[in-house]
């Protein structure tokens, strides 16, 4: 036992972009090496259905990156999938398991296109500015619902995050089909009002669809590492995420630490539903999101938590909801099989994630026995 | 009279809503009196929702279709049991993938079997069963005894999983292996094979909650038709207090929200639609927070066992 704790707290204590050159390669190596084995199994079932996976893949690899467009398609659905794999990684750190992203997008939209809708006379950046910081609130509080009642309770946040899924969705959808966000009648319903010009976010390549969104989000990617690698309550919360108990004896408020936490999660989660309301859709929808909450898990799975993984977790993922699109139309493939991918891709990133500790331990016991004898 | 009647068909309502629930939640309990904690609950049973179309479907009889169901959920159990039990990885992350793999696996399939068109094929679905003499006293019969068979399936299921972990060896040895492994592993109890016949044998249990969905509740598969009772499941756990009993109580309870929410919403009340949609997951929430303190999981719940 007492030779499992130093691998598992150094991987949980050191800095992500870990100082040590071969850890980096070979968790690279791993996680690449996953992605490989889990891409190699969505084709064997591509081609279970008799179709020929090689051009199912050619036809994802083409909308994904072929055009100038195309890319900027990525660009456009990589942005949410930043925000919501931050959000589930910020958790995930400090020891929480957060599935309710999709919601806290969900209400993070609602929050800042009321702001983008209702707020005028504001000069530009400073009303999107506003319609952010409303984002993160309304997402943050959200989640912050499930750290109060985890802290007071006890109550689980795995199962709380999950149903305020489902009542936030259905609370945007009455929002803008009979409440009070709803377009002014004469419109189509399920819908609200466009927000203000001032509130959009501007293109980033012009002539696409892609936006400042994507910068936001890199933004928050720095924060994130700032946060926890550079900041003494960072440092705490990592050491609560290790072990709980031992950081309370410690004298960390583990307590405070789970409600900062869930707050800052759901708050970037929010953010993905601000940068598809103010970069993307400019206006509030039912229904808007194609699962980029759920993605999120997948993202910070393979990107290891950390910062970098999160990026490459988000380029994967974002490529294959731009890509899935024309692999559906031109192959047949329904695009469900890419949920079927990160599945595989998750589930090989963590069994060879686990292979690899075992076989580390093997040498381990190895190495002792032959010293002894 | 009137008012017996519709008390009658209220409870029978709720009986037969709550039997996915509870079939999930006594799976749960096998799963977590041996010290797993299994999120993927949901994927399971979407998994399951499909295969009992799929097997009804090219078999045209239904209990075929609970066969290839059950067979689903024991393949999704071992692969659980595999990434959890042999390589020790992080049962929450195992369980949430899991639930992605349900839900992509359950459309691409269906789209690939049956398309997109919008027509319905007509299979078998389980009909309702009168027990005689029993179904036919009057404001009893109506409530408990004319029910589809899984419905008796799963309540008679209550006792049983009851007796076992709390009056057998065998479920000594498995409660033990959910408090202490490592006191179990002493005394002889293979605590990996324990583990694994609980999560193949939970997770078929899961999957007959999800294949009744598809072919009792309703008479087809849609998308993401569990709508999140895996995770309510995981709560009635909680609320059942570990217990097989405190399940059946929990999942009636639960779903006695949804059949008020659906009687209001036959009566257009002014209430938005919306509202009541969300109201079994408001009270799960509720619920959870309630009772959370006072459930005493089984110690090791969640922690991988390692051995020497």
């Amino acid at each position: 036992m007492k030779r499992q704790i130093p691998s598992q707290a150094r991987r949980a204590l050191s800095p992500a972009p870990n100082s040590k050159g071969a850890d980096i390669l070979r968790q690279m190596l791993v996680s690449v090496s996953a992605i490989v084995i889990a891409l190699l199994l969505g084709m064997g079932l591509i081609s279970l259905m008799k179709i020929s996976p090689v051009k199912a893949f050619s036809a994802l690899i083409e909308g994904a990156f072929s055009s100038k467009n195309a890319l900027s398609e990525t660009l456009v659905k990589l942005t949410p999938l930043l925000f919501t794999g931050i959000s589930y990684a910020l958790a995930s750190r400090c020891g929480l398991t957060n599935l309710g992203m999709e919601g806290q997008m969900y209400i993070g939209a609602l929050f800042s296109s009321y702001v983008g809708i209702n707020v005028s006379g504001l000069p530009p950046i400073l009303h999107v500015l506003l319609c952010i910081a409303a984002g993160f609130v309304g997402g943050g509080l959200w989640c912050l619902i499930a750290g109060a009642l985890k802290v007071w309770f006890g109550a689980s946040e795995i199962i709380v995050t999950v149903m305020l899924n489902t009542v936030a969705i259905y609370l945007i959808e009455f929002m803008v089909t009979s409440g009070p966000m709803l377009e002014p009648p004469g419109t189509v319903t399920g819908q609200s009002s466009p927000i203000l010009d001032s509130a959009r976010l501007a293109t980033l390549i012009p002539g696409t669809r892609s936006h400042w969104g994507f910068i936001l989000g890199l933004i928050c990617i720095f924060l994130f590492w700032l946060f926890l690698w550079k900041s003494k309550k960072g440092y705490e919360v990592r050491v609560s995420g290790y072990n709980l108990q031992a950081a309370a004896y410690s004298g960390i408020d583990t307590k405070k630490n789970i409600l900062l936490v869930t707050f800052l999660a759901g708050g970037v989660a929010g953010l993905a539903g601000v940068s598809e309301v103010l970069g993307v859709q400019g206006r509030l929808y039912a229904l808007f999101s194609p699962g980029y909450g759920f993605d999120g898990i997948a993202v910070a799975l393979i990107g290891m938590n950390s910062p970098i993984g999160i990026i490459v977790g988000a380029l994967l993922f974002g490529a294959f909801r731009a890509g899935g699109n024309r692999m559906q139309m031109r192959a047949q493939v329904p695009d469900a099989i890419v949920s079927v991918i990160q599945a595989f891709v998750i589930i090989a990133v963590v069994a060879s994630q686990m292979l690899l500790e075992i076989w580390n331990e093997h040498r381990l016991k190895k190495q002792q026995e032959s010293k002894e004898a | 009279m009137d008012f017996l009647n519709t008390l009658a068909g209220w409870i029978a309502t709720d009986l037969r809503l709550a039997t996915p629930l509870l079939l999930a939640g006594l799976g749960l309990v096998i799963m977590n009196r041996a010290g797993i904690l299994n999120i993927g609950a949901e994927g399971t049973m979407l998994i399951a929702t499909l295969m009992a179309v799929v097997g009804s479907y090219y078999s045209g009889s239904v209990w075929i279709g609970m066969l290839f169901a059950m067979v689903s959920g024991a393949l999704v159990g071992f692969l659980f049991s595999l990434l959890t039990v042999t390589l020790r990885a992080n049962q929450v992350v195992v369980g949430a993938a899991i639930n992605i793999l349900g839900s992509g696996l359950s459309a691409t399939l269906f789209r690939i079997l049956f398309g997109v068109s919008s027509n319905v094929p007509l299979i078998d679905v389980f009909q309702p069963l009168n027990i005689p003499i029993l179904g036919d006293i009057p404001f009893f019969g109506t409530a408990f005894f004319q029910q589809m068979p899984v419905v008796y399936i799963a309540f008679l299921m209550v006792p049983m999983v009851s007796y076992y972990l709390f009056r057998t060896q065998s479920g000594l040895n498995l409660r033990a292996v959910g408090e202490n492994p490592k006191a179990a592993d002493t005394l002889g109890i293979s605590v990996y094979r324990t583990q694994y016949a609980a999560i193949v044998i939970g997770s078929m249990i899961i999957a007959m909650g999800g294949a009744f969905m598809s072919t009792g509740l309703t008479k087809f598969f849609s998308e993401e038709m569990v709508s999140g009772r895996g995770f309510i499941a995981l709560a009635a756990v909680i609320f059942g207090r570990y217990k097989p009993r405190g399940v059946m109580f929990a999942a009636i309870v639960f779903m006695a929200g949804t059949v008020t929410a659906n009687t209001l919403l036959a009566s257009s009340s002014q209430i938005p639609y919306q509202f009541l949609t969300m109201l079994p997951y408001i009270l799960t929430v509720i619920v959870l927070a309630t009772f959370a303190r006072s459930a005493i999981a089984p110690a090791s719940l969640g922690k991988p066992y390692k051995r020497g």
